[in-house]
């Protein structure tokens, strides 16, 4: 395809790679399989908190089939998990860091938590011993609700005695305790943002093999970030040479983040792969995945919003308990304090904030980021906050968000983001001419008529994307840096193949990417190919997570562009007899300024490999570039979102009527992809407000959501059709496309603004808080418990 | 998970008793069972194949008797390990008493909790499956004492879970009919 006339970048060109995922060629991690391979099970606990007094794995060795099992006692001398980021509580301590073992050793922790791996010829076989392995437990009493955690009496690890791995604040307390004595009015709320668990359609696979005759390893499996892999499983777990271990994540069926993390299953088939000296593959099941992946979210929050007589915010607090689940898993401890408090200025003015947050540990699987980690969590506080401040204030919603915008750029917050650029004007008035705001009253008269509760609500959300200015996280605790890597090899012919870091797991960078690089090469999208996921092949990257891919990656790989031009115009410079700064590069052509003069990109390309006739005295041969870029800032992405449901009293049902997204990305590259992004986000979000619900019994800490039974994925009959638009927006100012990312804006804004318009249908009944998810039987006990 | 009901035995308290405390009466009749093996005055260990759904295991476990009063009453404690499947334990409070009409009322409440597998995807099915084999031991213990005192006692239906009154019958033809037709309808199977 050559490039339309103003370019490929904005164009909806349809996606590279759904041939291939829609013709069944996908390669996923389980369709590989290598000579010799084996299989394995997990055995995992059933018992939310148990001490392990003895594992008797005889029987089970001794299994038909059986090739070894192993238990904590053999990976005991490895190292634990890491955790990515160190947070720092506010007496100057850090945060408790207990071992998080890759097979448990003195205690089970969580229901599904793993203690025993049995590989064997077929999973059949591996299965079958895994029910002969006896494990003598001792129950202990388990901690399962966040709130009640430091009160519990019963440790989940015995360095944190009140189960407290941290309490973190962020904030001027002072200030804002002195903005709420002098307030006109406080609003104030207490919820709790509903657990998630992920649900990727391919659930975590990996398939592990070790080379004897140059002692490496490689390792296939469903990642989003396989050097990020690569650099934990190594260096901080298995005390292997980093370059003795190739990570492949090859086609990934989603992620949501819940595929960003070093899990314990992969790590162990990498150890056990040595021992038994052949490859190991672990497809998960997907009751396993329920158990064993890292959850989403799962907040209980305090929060208030104090305002002047005219509804101007003069400040927020805010006090959270996060659940961290069982174990710190990778970024866990970054969500709720990181990339959550440093969002609650949201689109406002608000002067003082103060935010307060303990993580706790419990008898649950572990807590991490799952699509829009934290951010989902604060703008949910945010956008509850203000939209019941107006009802309060007896103000328009729309009119309360105006009065507060931030209206001149660059914004710094008073908890700690420097926004650059944004106009929730301009998205907040789309939104509501596009979801006829206007034509709301006859609607809601119009339901009436049918017995039915129409309500209507905002949400105006922010984001921080484009993880991130490695010095700012660096300071904040983050372990690891935060840039991408790109590479551009331009082949003899002119051909281009392009590495990089982000990892595409349903994103569309195999098409995204090539428009970039179509663009600035003035090549046809068919020359490029982009590759990703495979350490083996790609230099370095960070991965993809925190809409990051466009705005990090996609920079890394123009940057490594811009140094293939540079390069290129000194040969087009010695192949046209013209000085380096007389050539100009366009449309895929060098030129002479102000002549005919001109040498097509091809045969630059085919020159630095032929280098006949080549200025060797100054210039190496070859046209391969490579680059890494590490932002200054993050960007923040921002829209608004309007929604309206319709209620049948009688049954508590929600219906979602209409919901309008407006969203400001700044550039858009490929807007189809972008609005398949958004319709996807917007699905997880309405997921978590009305259906999805993450349930641990409090008793017995048993998973009780722990099949499509018990937790309600959204279908498409839930949903109604979005309006979505991305307005021409504010180009973001520190990146050089411009570009602000767009991945989990649908998560993160979507949520407040069905609570919000649940509320609203209720209002005139007093109902004045509607908790997450809200399932018919929630909002029905809403209606009967109201006025009460 | 909760269950109690009572159920109306064809024989005398003291032989229902003596039979509560027979081994190999209890492995007939208990669903499932493959063996129990008495390890000390009062307990035993018990090997039982079940299904909970689409969850099915091997459950080797513990019983032991709490709080004997003979013939009258004792608390059964049961502690079942299905290794990956998961896990079932509880206790089981089983009292005796004549009934005036002849024959003895058991009246039993189970208090139970499942973990692991069978809670993760079975919760929902656990109470249906607890009756069902509540509903099942009560059948084969019934049709086992039957067997082992035959003619001379008077016969007395089972009543069905859930406290329905005991269905008194006849001996003999009446009681055949009666356990004929509800097999018939699938009552208490």
């Amino acid at each position: 395809m050559n490039a339309p006339a103003a370019g490929f970048i904005g164009q909806p060109v349809r996606r590279r790679e759904d041939y291939r995922f829609l013709t069944g060629n996908g390669q996923y991690t389980d369709d590989i399989t290598l000579q010799g391979q084996t299989y394995a099970y997990f055995l995992r606990s059933p018992y939310a908190h148990a001490r392990i007094r003895s594992i008797d794995t005889a029987a089970a060795k001794a299994a038909p089939g059986v090739v070894d099992v192993f238990t904590g006692a053999d990976t005991a001398s490895v190292g634990g998990l890491p955790c990515g980021w160190l947070i720092t509580s506010v007496d100057g301590t850090p945060m408790k860091e207990p071992k998080h073992p890759l097979l448990a050793e003195e205690k089970v922790r969580h229901v599904g938590d793993q203690l025993a791996v049995v590989i064997a010829e077929t999973l059949q076989q591996a299965k079958d011993a895994a029910a002969l392995i006896e494990v003598d437990y001792e129950e202990l009493p388990p901690v399962v609700d966040p709130a009640a955690a430091r009160s519990a009496g019963s440790a989940v690890h015995d360095i944190a005695e009140d189960n407290v791995c941290y309490t973190w604040a962020v904030g001027d307390r002072a200030a804002t305790d002195a903005a709420f004595s002098g307030a006109h009015h406080v609003t104030k709320l207490e919820f709790r943002n509903n657990r998630l668990i992920p649900n990727a359609i391919e659930p975590r696979a990996a398939n592990a093999v070790y080379s004897r005759s140059d002692e490496s390893y490689t390792v296939y499996v469903a990642n989003q970030n396989p050097h990020v892999e690569r650099l934990l499983m190594a260096a901080f777990v298995l005390g292997i040479p980093e370059h003795k271990l190739r990570v492949v994540a090859p086609d990934v069926g989603g992620g949501f983040g819940s595929k960003i993390f070093l899990y314990a299953e992969e790590t162990v088939l990498v150890w056990a792969s040595k021992k038994v000296n052949r490859p190991i593959k672990w497809t998960a099941e997907r009751s396993e995945s329920f158990l064993a992946d890292a959850h989403g979210r799962d907040h209980v929050t305090t929060a208030e919003l104090a305002m002047d007589q005219d509804g101007r915010f003069v400040g927020m607090r805010v006090h959270t308990t996060a659940n961290l689940g069982a174990y710190l898993s990778t970024f866990a401890s970054s969500v709720p304090t990181i990339l959550y408090a440093t969002l609650l200025a949201g689109q406002y003015t608000t002067p003082s904030i103060f935010c307060e947050v303990t993580g706790v540990f419990t008898n649950t699987a572990p807590v991490d980021a799952y699509r829009g980690a934290g951010r989902p969590e604060a703008t949910y506080v945010v956008e509850r906050l203000v939209e019941t401040a107006a009802r309060e204030m007896k103000l328009d919603p729309a009119e309360i968000r105006r009065r507060n915008f931030i209206r001149s750029f660059p914004y710094p917050t008073p908890v700690g983001l420097t926004y650059d650029t944004g106009d929730y004007e301009a998205h907040l008035a789309r939104a509501i001419e596009l979801a006829d705001v206007a034509g709301f009253a006859a609607r809601k008269a119009e339901s009436a008529g049918k017995g039915l509760l129409r309500g209507m609500g905002y949400s105006c959300y922010i984001e921080a994307c484009g993880l991130a200015p490695s010095n700012i996280a660096g300071a904040l605790g983050a372990r690891a840096g935060l840039f991408e890597a790109g590479e551009v090899r331009v082949h003899p012919t002119g051909k281009v193949t392009v590495f990089t870091g982000s990892h595409s797991h349903g994103q569309g960078h195999e098409t995204t990417f090539a428009q970039v690089v179509a663009d600035k090469l003035g090549i046809p999208l068919e020359d490029i190919d982009i590759v990703h996921g495979d350490t083996g092949k790609i230099l370095f990257g960070m991965g993809t997570y925190g809409s990051r891919s466009i705005a990090v990656g996609g920079t890394a790989i123009v940057k490594a562009v811009d140094k293939v031009i540079a390069k290129g115009r000194k040969i087009a410079a010695h192949l046209l007899e013209a000085a380096d700064t007389d050539i100009e590069f366009e449309q895929g052509v060098f030129k002479v300024a102000g002549t005919d003069k001109e040498v097509p990109f091809a045969q630059v390309a085919l020159t630095a490999y032929v280098p006949h006739n080549y200025p060797l005295d100054k210039l190496e041969p070859g046209l391969n570039e490579n680059a890494f870029y590490d932002p200054t800032n993050f960007t923040y992405p921002a829209g608004s979102y309007v929604c309206e449901v319709e209620i049948d009293p009688e049954t508590g049902v929600v219906r979602v009527d209409r919901f309008t997204a407006v969203d400001d990305f700044g550039n858009v590259i490929n807007p189809m992809i972008v609005e398949g992004q958004v319709h996807g986000g917007l699905a997880q979000g309405l997921g978590q407000a009305l259906l999805e619900h993450g349930v641990y019994d409090s008793e017995s800490g048993q998973l009780l959501t722990g099949s499509y039974m018990d937790y309600a994925m959204p279908r498409a009959d839930d949903l109604p059709s979005f309006t979505v638009e991305t307005i021409k927006g504010t180009p973001c100012t520190h990146n050089p496309l411009g570009v602000k990312g767009c991945g989990e804006a649908g998560a993160i804004g979507s949520p407040p603004a069905l609570i919000n318009a649940v509320v609203d249908a209720l209002a005139h009944l007093g109902v004045r808080e509607v908790p997450m998810p809200a399932t018919p039987h929630v909002v029905w006990n809403v209606i009967r418990g109201a006025g009460r | 998970m909760d269950l109690s009901s009572q159920q109306a035995l064809p024989v005398t308290p003291q032989q229902a008793w003596d039979a509560l405390n027979d081994i190999e009466l209890l492995r007939r009749s208990i669903p499932g069972c493959e063996s129990i093996t008495a390890t000390g005055e009062d307990s035993f260990d018990v090997l039982v194949a079940a299904a909970i759904g689409p969850v099915k295991a091997k459950f080797k476990g513990k019983l032991r008797l709490l709080d004997v009063v003979a013939p009258t009453s004792y608390t059964m404690q049961f502690d079942g390990q299905g290794g990956a499947a998961g896990f079932g334990k509880g206790t089981a409070k089983v009292s005796l008493s004549p009934i005036a009409e002849g024959g003895t009322m058991l009246d039993y409440a189970v208090h139970a909790q499942v973990g692991g597998k069978i809670a993760q995807v079975g919760s929902r099915l656990v109470d249906m499956a607890a009756q069902k084999m509540a509903g099942e031991f009560f059948e084969n213990f019934r049709k086992v004492l039957e067997e082992k005192y035959p003619p001379a006692v008077e016969a007395v239906e089972a009543a069905p879970p859930a406290a329905a009154p005991a269905a008194v019958a006849a001996p003999g033809f009446f009681a055949r009919l009666w356990a004929a037709l509800r097999r018939l309808f699938g009552g208490g199977n």
